[in-house]
């Protein structure tokens, strides 16, 4: 994993049947970030995602991986390098978290699945991220919601690609278990370089943890760069058509992003100039 | 230096202390697996031997072996070589051609209902079978013939109904169950319309049944099992992809639409030559990898073979000597037999907390 390989959509149009869902999207995935897709729901973010990571064939253009139409390359040679945890992913019946993970392997192993050194590695250290060594032995049907992200995430990580898309990471679980999901991904992004791209619906949560954020409306791009640059009250207004205050993040002084509505507006404070974002980088 | 020179051991340690953890988990799963798989096929070589022993005259085991390794007198080997082994040979092959092909599509779709029996392929078969006996006269090697090119169509029919950029899983359930319905009632009406010795014997065929079968009856299965035991099994890696979910089956470098399409056409040859053998013996395709997870675990493919190898030789031993001095079809007994063991397992795993 020397190597950073990247990931560019250029022009791709995607849809289901007729209906076209994302036209004429280009985006240039910086290599060894984090970045993060966000948007209002169907604008378009989950299927872009999908297109990405191959599930979805482009009607026009094209995501090419390494200067290659990713269409065009093996689908296993592909596997070795993106990984991706689909949106509600389904285990078969009563299968246990060591099999699920071990199952990441599968496209580094050979007809037979026998087993290597690297791949015993690979399913240990993905375990240990993720804290799932002592499920192992457990049903994956039968644990509660963090626990099975962690254990599908671990599935993801064991393959040991350099690229990983993950779509809604974070659904179901409680705040909690939101930020650890994300705290995990930080990691592996600043240990190993893993190039990762996240749908996330939370706005504020994908501002503290993108490098690099990506806002979707109608299936185009409204507005991409760091979240400092991106969020701001005239974006948000416009990509989720809703009057917000943007203040700092008090913990990373990234763009907190605060909705108005329709019952609080009156109250809210007097400050209305350029509110200072970004000074403050801890994590 | 020496903070991270430490900080790098510990974590080898903790990883290697994590392999071993997963390497004894995993090693206790399969001892388990190992274990199930050894009992079943002792239990099919007990129901194999029982089923060469037992009937109106009986014939001990050390005569059953000798007859067997080419020792025996003739009228032993005529009873058991000529008469007793064909049937039970038959019983394997067609409880492991069912147990496959539904361990094959109810894998394949992630879904329990989704196996040949349920989905229609079964109901090809019988229609052709029963349009065979009842509107032709037709008897023996042609309906077996015809149930075999109905079950074909039949599946050919639903991949084609179920298309749509690609099969679906659940879109091939719903088709299926569709199809078989139509199919079922096209039974209802010939029966209806047919008169009663063509009637009864299309209930027999359309029961499921190894009555009368000989040397003959038991080489088809044999040879079409010859050719796709193997293509099952190299398949089975793909298979193994597949029980994810398109999604994840491809983000993990599964060509998800040839693999689909190899796997329903074996799924289908597996159903329609066992159909063909002993017609639609009743749930022993939809009972065999239920039964097999719960007991192993795993997710092999040997299990559910074995599974439906089994309960067709008990059913068929139940109906031929335990119902009372009438023989019935095996059919008969074949849900009796694998319905109330499954919901038993089913009962027994929710109890301790794992759902179904």
């Amino acid at each position: 994993m020397t190597t950073h390989h990247r990931l560019r959509v250029e022009d791709v149009h995607l849809g289901y049947d007729e209906r076209e869902i994302v036209g004429g999207l280009s985006l240039e995935v910086p290599p060894s970030r984090i970045t993060m897709i966000v948007g209002a729901n169907a604008c378009g973010k989950s299927t872009l995602l999908r297109g990405i990571a191959r599930l979805l064939r482009p009607t026009a253009g094209a995501v090419y991986l390494d200067d290659r139409s990713i269409h065009q390359q093996s689908t296993r040679s592909v596997a070795t390098v993106v990984g991706i945890l689909p949106q509600a992913p389904s285990a078969p019946d009563g299968i246990t978290v060591g099999d699920l993970v071990a199952r990441g392997r599968y496209p580094h192993q050979g007809w037979f699945g026998r087993r290597t050194a690297e791949d015993e590695a690979a399913v240990a250290e993905a375990m240990l991220a993720t804290g799932t060594v002592d499920l192992a032995d457990r049903p994956v049907d039968e644990l509660s919601g963090g626990q099975r992200q962690r254990a599908w995430i671990a599935m993801a990580l064991a393959q040991r690609t350099d690229i990983l898309l993950l779509d809604e990471p974070t659904t179901y679980l409680d705040v909690s278990h939101q930020v650890e999901v994300l705290d995990l991904l930080t990691d592996l992004n600043r240990r190993l370089g893993t190039t990762i791209v996240i749908v996330l619906h939370d706005l504020n949560l994908a501002c503290r943890y993108a490098d690099h954020l990506v806002a979707m409306k109608e299936g185009k791009v409204a507005a991409e760069g760091r979240p400092s640059e991106v969020v701001t009250e005239a974006t948000v207004t416009e990509v989720f058509g809703m009057p917000s205050r943007i203040v700092a993040d008090p913990v990373s002084g990234t763009p907190m992003v605060v909705p108005i509505g329709r019952h609080h507006g009156g109250a809210a404070a007097p400050s209305s100039g350029p509110v200072p974002v970004g000074a403050p980088e801890q994590r | 230096m020496a903070d991270v020179l430490t900080a790098e051991n510990a974590d080898a340690a903790r990883v290697g202390a994590a392999k071993r953890a997963l390497r004894d988990a995993r090693r206790r799963r399969s001892a388990r697996s190992r274990t199930v798989t050894l009992l079943l096929a002792l239990a099919g070589c007990g129901a194999f031997l029982a089923a060469l022993c037992v009937g109106e005259y009986t014939v001990s085991v050390p005569e059953v072996l000798a007859s067997l390794a080419g020792y025996g007198d003739d009228g032993t080997d005529f009873i058991v070589l000529g008469l007793r082994l064909p049937r039970a040979l038959t019983g394997v092959l067609v409880g492991v051609a069912f147990g496959l092909s539904g361990a094959i599509f109810q894998r394949m779709l992630h879904n329990p209902l989704a196996s040949p029996d349920i989905i229609g392929i079964s109901f090809g078969a019988s229609a052709a079978a029963v349009v065979a006996i009842t509107v032709f006269g037709l008897g023996g090697a042609v309906v077996s013939g015809l149930a075999f090119g109905g079950a074909l169509a039949c599946a050919v029919g639903v991949y084609l109904l179920a298309w749509r950029r690609g099969v679906g899983g659940y879109r091939l359930v719903l088709v299926g169950v569709g199809v078989g319905a139509l199919l079922s009632s096209t039974i209802s009406y010939l029966l209806s319309r047919a008169d009663i010795y063509a009637a009864q014997q299309a209930m027999v065929w359309l029961t499921g049944s190894l009555n009368g079968v000989g040397w003959p009856q038991a080489l088809v299965p044999a040879a079409a099992l010859a050719v796709l035991l193997p293509l099952t099994a190299a398949l089975a890696r793909p298979l193994r992809g597949l029980q994810f979910g398109d999604d994840s089956a491809r983000g993990l470098g599964v060509l998800v639409e040839p693999s689909r399409f190899a796997l329903v056409v074996v799924g289908v040859a597996l159903t329609a030559v066992a159909t063909a053998a002993a017609g639609p013996l009743a749930f022993v395709a939809f009972l065999a990898d239920p039964i097999a997870r719960r007991l192993t675990g795993g997710t092999a493919l040997a299990p559910p073979a074995l599974v439906g190898a089994l309960v067709v030789l008990v059913a068929d031993f139940t109906a031929q000597h335990l119902m009372g001095g009438v023989q019935f079809p095996a059919g008969v007994v074949t849900g009796a037999v694998g319905a109330p063991y499954l919901l038993w397992l089913m009962a027994r795993s929710s109890r301790i907390g794992r759902s179904g």
